[in-house]
C-alpha cells in the first residue's frame, strides 16, 4: 500500500493538526509527504498477525505518587503568566471561540 | 593563566582546580573567549549567559574546595532543556521569546553538582533533524570542516564542545541526536537507556523514544555526568528505580571473555561509504586484539526499522506539538518551520481514522519485533558494535531538500531508540580530517558495560586528542 496525498487530503490533515499551509507550499508538501508514505509503506510486507503492539519499553506499570500538594512545583500566578502574549486581570487571554 | 580548552577534559580540569593550577574564573573565561572567537562563524550557541553573572558564579566556586563532582565545570545545554531565566527556543521560532521560570530536573542536578551553565546550544528545531540544518535560526557548522554539517539534532552541543566553548554539553537522543553529532565532531556521546535519565523539563519530541544524554571529549567525562543526571525522578514516571552505578569507578576492566556482536545487517548496507567501513573494521580489529571475542549476529527486522520509526515518532510529535497554541507562551502555530509541519502532518495522517490500523498499529507491532531482535541478541553477546553513520559528515545543503535521504542518515541509530537500549558513540578514527564514530550498544540499563568497552578502546587509541584545526 502506498498512498498519494492530494491537495484535499493535505487540507484535511492540516485542519486536523491546526496548521495553515500556504497555497504555494501544497505541491512541495504533497510530493514530500507522498515520498515519506511511499518509504514507510514497506511495513506492510512484514507479517504482524497476533503480534502485540508496543507503546512503551520500560516495563513499568501503574506508577503512582502520593496524593499531596507539591508546593515547590507549583508556579506562582505571576510566573505562570510571565510568558503569555496577552493577560487580563491575572488570567490568560485566549482566542474567542464564539464571535 | 592561559589554557587550551579545546583539549581540556573535565577530569583534568577538576584535577587542575583542586591542585590550584588554575581557577574556575580562568576556565569560564577561556570558554567565553572561544564563544566570542567562534560563535559567529560556527553558530553553535543561540544564547550566552551574561559574562558578569558567569564570572560571579565562577568566583563563588573558587571560594570553595571544589569538592562537588562538577565544581566550576562550564556546560552548555541543548535548547530543548528548560533553564530558569535563560531563553529556551527548542531551535524554533515558536519559542523565540520564551524565558522559562523553572529548571529541568537534569539542569537542576547539574547546577547542584557545581556546573556553570554557559549558554544554550543551537539545534534542529524541536530535535527534528540529523544535520542541524532544520534550525529555525542559522545552521551550525562542523568545527572539523565548516562546509559540512556537524550532525544533528544536538548540532550546537557537539560544535560547542569541539570548539572549546564548554567542557561538556547536554543533548537529547530520540533517533540519533546525541550520537550522530558526537560521531561527526570526534566526541563521546551517550544515548542512555530509556527511563535512565529524567525527561522532566525537556521539551518533548516523541515521548516513548526521547532519552536525555550528553556529549563530552572522553568516556570518563561522559560517565561522570551520567552518574549525576541518571536516576529516579518523581516528576517523570517513566524513570527507573534501578540504582545508578558509580560508572567512573568501574571503567578499568579487561576485554578478555567479552563477547561483541556485529549485526550483519548493519555491515552489508547498500550505500555505506567504504572509507567509513574500513575505519570501523580497523577499530573492531583493535577490540579483538585487546581480547574481545567478535561474533556475527543478526537483527532481522533492521530493514523496516526506519519505516517503523518514521510512523511512530511523527505520530508522537504531532501529539506533543499540538500543545503549542501561542496562548500561555510562545508564538502561534504559523511560526512552525517546514520539518515540524511535515512531521506533524505525517503523524496526524498515521493516527487518523481509516489509516490508524495500517500505519500506527502496524508500526507499533513491528516495534515489538525490533525490540525482540535486540532482546534475543543480548542473550548471546555482551554488546553490539556498529558504525555510527553510513557516511562521513556530509556537505551543508546536500540532503536538505530530500527528507527521506536525510532520514536514512540515522539508519544505524534509530533501531536503538525503538528498542530503548543504551548506546555510546566513541571516536574511532579519521578519513582525512573528518572524524568517524563507532557505536557500542548495550542491553537495557547496560551503560556500565558500554562505558567499560568504550574506555578500554579510548585508552588504546586516544582519537579525542585530535582537535579541530581552528
Amino acid at each position: 500500500m502506498s498512498d498519494t496525498l492530494t491537495s484535499s487530503d493535505l487540507a484535511h490533515i492540516a485542519k486536523l493538526v491546526n496548521l495553515s499551509i500556504d497555497a504555494d507550499q501544497y505541491d512541495l508538501f504533497s510530493s514530500q509527504l507522498t515520498a515519506i508514505l511511499d518509504f514507510v509503506s514497506r511495513l506492510q510486507e512484514v507479517p504482524t498477525k497476533n503480534i502485540a503492539p508496543t507503546a512503551q519499553v520500560t516495563g513499568l506499570t501503574n506508577v503512582y505518587r502520593d496524593d499531596v500538594v507539591d508546593q515547590p512545583r507549583i508556579l506562582t500566578q505571576k510566573d505562570a503568566l510571565a510568558n503569555a502574549h496577552e493577560t487580563h486581570n491575572g488570567f490568560f487571554v485566549v482566542p474567542a471561540v464564539f464571535e | 593563566m592561559k589554557m587550551e580548552i579545546k583539549a581540556l577534559t573535565i577530569q583534568s580540569a577538576l584535577a587542575g582546580l583542586r591542585t590550584k593550577q588554575f581557577t574556575a574564573v580562568d576556565v569560564v573565561g577561556a570558554c567565553l573567549t572561544n564563544v566570542k572567537k567562534f560563535n559567529e562563524d560556527y553558530q553553535a550557541l543561540l544564547a550566552v549567559v551574561d559574562e558578569d553573572v558567569l564570572m560571579a558564579q565562577a568566583k563563588d566556586i573558587d571560594a570553595t574546595d571544589y569538592s562537588l563532582p562538577l565544581s566550576g565545570i562550564p556546560i552548555v545545554l541543548k535548547d530543548l532543556f528548560t533553564s530558569d531565566g535563560i531563553r529556551t527556543t527548542a531551535g524554533s521560532k515558536v519559542l523565540e521569546q520564551y524565558v522559562p521560570v523553572f529548571d529541568a530536573t537534569v539542569v537542576a542536578k547539574l547546577k547542584a553538582a557545581g556546573a556553570i551553565i554557559i549558554g544554550k546550544a543551537n539545534q534542529d528545531a524541536w530535535g527534528h533533524g540529523s544535520s542541524g540544518e532544520n534550525s529555525d535560526y542559522t545552521p551550525t557548522k562542523n568545527p572539523y570542516d565548516p562546509s559540512r554539517v556537524p550532525g544533528g539534532s544536538s548540532s550546537g552541543s557537539a560544535a560547542a564542545v569541539a570548539l572549546g566553548m564548554c567542557l561538556a554539553a547536554t543533548g537529547t537522543d530520540t533517533g540519533s541526536s546525541v550520537r550522530l553529532p558526537a560521531a561527526f565532531c570526534n566526541l563521546v556521546g551517550l544515548k542512555p537507556t530509556y527511563g535512565r535519565v529524567s525527561r522532566y523539563g525537556i521539551i518533548a519530541m516523541a515521548s516513548s523514544f526521547d532519552t536525555i544524554g550528553h556529549i563530552t571529549k572522553t568516556v570518563y567525562d561522559n560517565a561522570l555526568i551520567c552518574e549525576i543526571t541518571a536516576g529516579k525522578d518523581a516528576y517523570d514516571a517513566t524513570t527507573s528505580e534501578i540504582p545508578v552505578p558509580q560508572y567512573t569507578n568501574k571503567l578499568d576492566i579487561k576485554l578478555q571473555g567479552v563477547k561483541i556482536g556485529l549485526p550483519k545487517e548493519y555491515f552489508g548496507l547498500h550505500g555505506m561509504d567504504p572509507r567509513v567501513s574500513d575505519v570501523t573494521r580497523t577499530a573492531i580489529k583493535k577490540l579483538e586484539d585487546l581480547g574481545a571475542r567478535i561474533v556475527d549476529v543478526s537483527l532481522p527486522h533492521t530493514s523496516v526499522a526506519m519505516a517503523c520509526y518514521y510512523i511512530l515518532v511523527p505520530s508522537e510529535v504531532s501529539s506533543n506539538l499540538a500543545r503549542f497554541d501561542g496562548v500561555r507562551f510562545g508564538n502561534g502555530r504559523e511560526t512552525f518551520g517546514m520539518e515540524a509541519k511535515r512531521r506533524m502532518m505525517i503523524g496526524t495522517y498515521a493516527l487518523s481514522s481509516g489509516y490508524y490500523d495500517a500505519y500506527y498499529k502496524t508500526a507499533a507491532q513491528i516495534r515489538t519485533l525490533i525490540k525482540k531482535d535486540f532482546d534475543d541478541v543480548f542473550g548471546a553477546v555482551d554488546v553490539l558494535v556498529a558504525p555510527s553513520s553510513p557516511t562521513l559528515p556530509f556537505a551543508i545543503g546536500q540532503k536538505s531538500n530530500d527528507p527521506v535521504a536525510m532520514y536514512l542518515s540515522d539508519i544505524f541509530m534509530c533501531p536503538v531508540n525503538i528498542a530503548g537500549v543504551p548506546a555510546v558513540n566513541v571516536p574511532c578514527g579519521f578519513v582525512g580530517d573528518l572524524p568517524v564514530g563507532m557505536q557500542i550498544i548495550g542491553p537495557q540499563f547496560g551503560e556500565e558495560r558500554i562505558y567499560q568497552i568504550a574506555s578500554i578502546y579510548e585508552k588504546e587509541t586516544q582519537w579525542y586528542k585530535k582537535t579541530p584545526k581552528i
